[in-house]
Parts: structure tokens; C-alpha cells; sequence
């Protein structure tokens, strides 16, 4: 190994900032994608058809194209009908779109997959709809989708590593740099690859740990 | 747009496939041997076969490109970009298809087996008429799904300079100034070869159910 690690020790506030840009984003764009994804899900569910024809439209491109095509539409195009954003604001919104398209995907097939005698039931004993949703559908719901959102919660954290393309200063963005100062990129990224291993094998980790938590609420289905 | 650059957008988007396409034939040959590898109770295969995947699958493709790149001449073999990108997306996708193999291989009923073992097969004719055949229809559509994944996911080697499409659109909307045209071009070009490999894939699965166990 070229890398010189003394100073690399030099550089770990930089470094420092770059993983806290890193978890922050994936952390915001992950809460908000989420929200995003359920407000989309329930809106096609219970709004009118043209609403639902609309947004499976959006997803269906969403999900079509390449992140990074999709970066590069609202950062490079954006200013051409005012919006104008800095890399960070860009890489926030572009991660949180995107996210939100597969979360409204995983949340649908969450809907679609409480079995329907729960839902008949609850009506016959005269639940409003919206106790039906927060009593019934919320809740088996939540158990029968978080599998999915771990993967999905995992897969943004690499996602994240694609807004370095648009200069966010995330890890990668910020070790990269530090490898090319140092001529032994190489070196460099094998660093940062071994840094996301260990962050995307902790999140698995908590994942199945939460998963263990809340299987006494799954229902026998 | 003129015709003239419609048809380099064209050309670009020829060549997404077709770099994607090999990665994925290549990343399938590979996923089987890890997938064999993985499944075998010697854990001297098995144990390399899981840090495989695991890290192939936990570490960001733009990362493991930029890795491959950079560390091929570092090492002293010096190949095109367009090579280090292939060997790139075949790595990463063979971890996935060995999961998705796995998964396959996994979920054949053992029913099957034990009926294969009374009628006395030899465990070769078991692997080649009954659980290679089982497999193959129940990872079909995880194969299309990964097709896709890595389709999307080449526009990734536009990095290490591949002019694929991601890359073509970055230099024409750099040239033209129009990166609003460009990248919606992109975008739509990306949507029609996604749209199609998913409705191939809708139709190979209808085949393949034809005859099934």
C-alpha cells in the first residue's frame, strides 16, 4: 500500500465530515423517501383512478431509469427552468424522489398483502375506515413490509455514494480527493469500499435484529 | 435535437445493452460457481463463496468501478476502461445471481429428490433433469429483474469514461448546451430498453411455465 496512514490520520476530520454527510443524507433521504412512498401508496389506493394512473406513471419512469440520469436531469437541468440547486439540496431531493418511488412500490404490495377477511372483519364490527387503517392495515402492515424497507434502507446507503458524481461532499467524494492528493487512488478506494461493507453489514445486522423484535406481532396469517 | 445527434444517442444506447448483456452472461457463468461454491459443505469453498457475496453486495458499484480501474494498472495490467467497466458489472451482478441461484436451488421441492433417489438417478442426472431445470424457471424473473438492475446500473461506467449512453448525453449536453433535452432523452431511451427486457421477460416466463413440474 502506497497510502501514506500518518496522514491520512492528518485528514480525519475531513474524513469525519464526509462519513457524517454520508449517514445524514441516507438517514433524511431514507425518512422522507419512506413518507414520500406511503403518501403515494395511499393516494392510489383510496384516490380516484386518474390519480392512480398519474403516479404509477411516475414511478414506472422513476424506477426505469438510472439514478444518475435522474441527478443529472434536476442538477444540470434544473437551472433551465429556475430551479437552481446546490449539490446537496440536489442530492437530498434526487435521493428522496427516487426513493420514494420503490418505498410507494413496497408499501402497495404491503397494502395488497393484508389478507382481506382482517379487513371485512373490521368493517363488520363497524370500524371507521381510518381506524380500519390505523388499527388493522397499518399495523400487519408494518410487519409484512419491513423486510423490504431494511433492503431498500441498505440499498440508498450505496445510492448515496452516486451524489459524489454531482460533488456532494460524502465519503466518497471527500476519500477520493484525499487519494488523488496522494497519488494511490487505488489504495484509497479499497479504503472506502471496506468502510461501506462494514456500514451496509451493520445495517443488515440492526435490520434482522428489529425484525427478531417485532415478530411477535406478525399475525398467523 | 438534430437527427444527426438523435442517432449518436441511438448508437450509445446500442452499446448500454450490449455492455450490459455480457456483464450479465459473464456475471451468470460466475454466479454459478459461486452459487456451487456457496452451497457446497466444504468450507474452504464456501466460506470465500460468502465474502464474495457479501462484499460485492455491500459495497457500491461506483466504488467497486473505481477500485477495478484504479487497481488494475496499479497491479501492472493495463486494460481499456471499457474492460475494467465489464469486469465491474460482471463481479457485482454474479454476487446477486448467486443469491437469486441459491434461492432457486434452494426452493426445489425435496419431495422431488427423494422421488429422483427411489427410482435410483445418479445425483448428475438429478442436477440435470430435475433441480437445474426447477431452478432455472423459479429464478427467471429474478434473472430479468437483475437484467434490469444492471442495465440501469451501467450508466455508472459513464465514470471511468465508457461513452455509453449516461456518458454520451453528459458530452452532448456539455456541447450543445441543453442538458434538459439531453438527459430526458436519456431517460426515455433507458425507459424503452427497461420496458422491453420486462415484457421479454414477462413472456420467457410464460414459457417456461409450459410443462412445469
Amino acid at each position: 500500500m502506497s497510502l501514506d496512514f500518518g496522514l491520512m490520520l492528518e485528514k480525519l476530520p475531513e474524513i469525519l465530515a464526509g462519513l457524517w454527510v454520508t449517514i445524514w443524507v441516507w438517514v433524511v433521504a431514507t425518512a422522507l423517501g419512506a413518507a414520500l412512498g406511503f403518501l403515494v401508496a395511499a393516494a392510489r389506493r383510496y384516490g380516484p383512478p386518474p390519480v392512480d394512473w398519474l403516479l404509477r406513471l411516475l414511478v414506472e419512469i422513476l424506477r426505469g431509469t438510472p439514478f444518475l440520469v435522474q441527478l443529472f436531469l434536476l442538477y444540470f437541468g434544473g437551472p433551465f427552468v429556475g430551479l437552481r440547486l446546490e449539490p446537496i439540496p440536489a442530492g437530498l431531493i434526487g435521493l428522496t424522489v427516487y426513493a420514494g418511488a420503490y418505498f410507494s412500490e413496497i408499501f402497495r404490495a404491503g397494502f395488497d398483502a393484508v389478507p382481506r377477511g382482517h379487513v371485512e372483519a373490521a368493517q363488520c364490527v363497524g370500524l371507521s375506515r381510518s381506524q380500519i387503517l390505523r388499527r388493522i392495515l397499518l399495523p400487519e402492515m408494518t410487519m409484512l413490509v419491513l423486510p423490504q424497507c431494511v433492503n431498500m434502507a441498505i440499498l440508498l446507503i450505496k445510492e448515496t455514494a452516486i451524489l459524489s458524481i454531482i460533488t456532494v461532499p460524502e465519503m466518497t467524494m471527500v476519500i477520493g480527493a484525499i487519494g488523488s492528493q496522494q497519488y494511490a487512488f487505488a489504495d484509497a478506494m479499497f479504503l472506502l469500499a471496506l468502510f461501506y461493507w462494514v456500514l451496509v453489514e451493520i445495517c443488515g445486522l440492526l435490520g434482522r435484529i428489529a425484525e427478531a423484535r417485532l415478530s411477535k406481532f406478525r399475525f398467523a396469517a | 435535437m438534430s437527427l444527426r445527434l438523435f442517432e449518436l444517442m441511438l448508437w450509445a444506447a446500442g452499446y448500454t445493452v450490449v455492455i450490459s448483456a455480457i456483464s450479465i452472461v459473464i456475471g451468470l457463468g460466475i454466479g454459478l460457481l459461486v452459487c456451487a461454491a456457496k452451497l457446497s459443505p466444504n468450507r474452504l469453498l464456501s466460506l470465500p463463496a460468502t465474502l464474495f457475496i457479501s462484499f460485492f453486495r455491500g459495497v457500491p458499484l461506483l466504488v467497486q468501478l473505481l477500485l477495478i480501474y484504479n487497481l488494475l494498472p496499479a497491479v501492472g495490467i493495463s486494460v481499456p476502461s471499457v474492460v475494467a467497466a465489464v469486469v465491474g458489472l460482471s463481479l457485482c451482478t454474479a454476487a446477486y445471481q448467486a443469491e437469486n441461484l441459491r434461492g432457486g436451488f434452494n426452493s426445489v421441492p425435496k419431495g422431488l429428490l427423494e422421488a429422483a433417489d427411489m427410482v435410483g438417478l445418479t445425483p448428475w442426472q438429478q442436477l440435470k433433469r430435475i433441480r437445474a431445470p426447477i431452478a432455472f424457471r423459479l429464478t427467471l424473473p429474478a434473472l430479468v429483474n437483475e437484467a434490469i438492475l444492471i442495465l440501469k446500473a451501467s450508466s455508472l461506467i459513464s465514470v471511468v469514461g465508457v461513452i455509453e449512453l449516461t456518458r454520451m448525453a453528459q458530452n452532448l449536453a456539455a456541447s450543445t448546451y441543453k442538458p434538459l433535452l439531453f438527459y430526458s432523452v436519456a431517460g426515455a431511451l433507458y425507459l424503452v430498453i427497461c420496458w422491453t427486457v420486462a415484457g421479454g421477460g414477462a413472456l420467457a416466463e410464460r414459457m417456461a411455465r409450459v410443462g412445469r413440474a
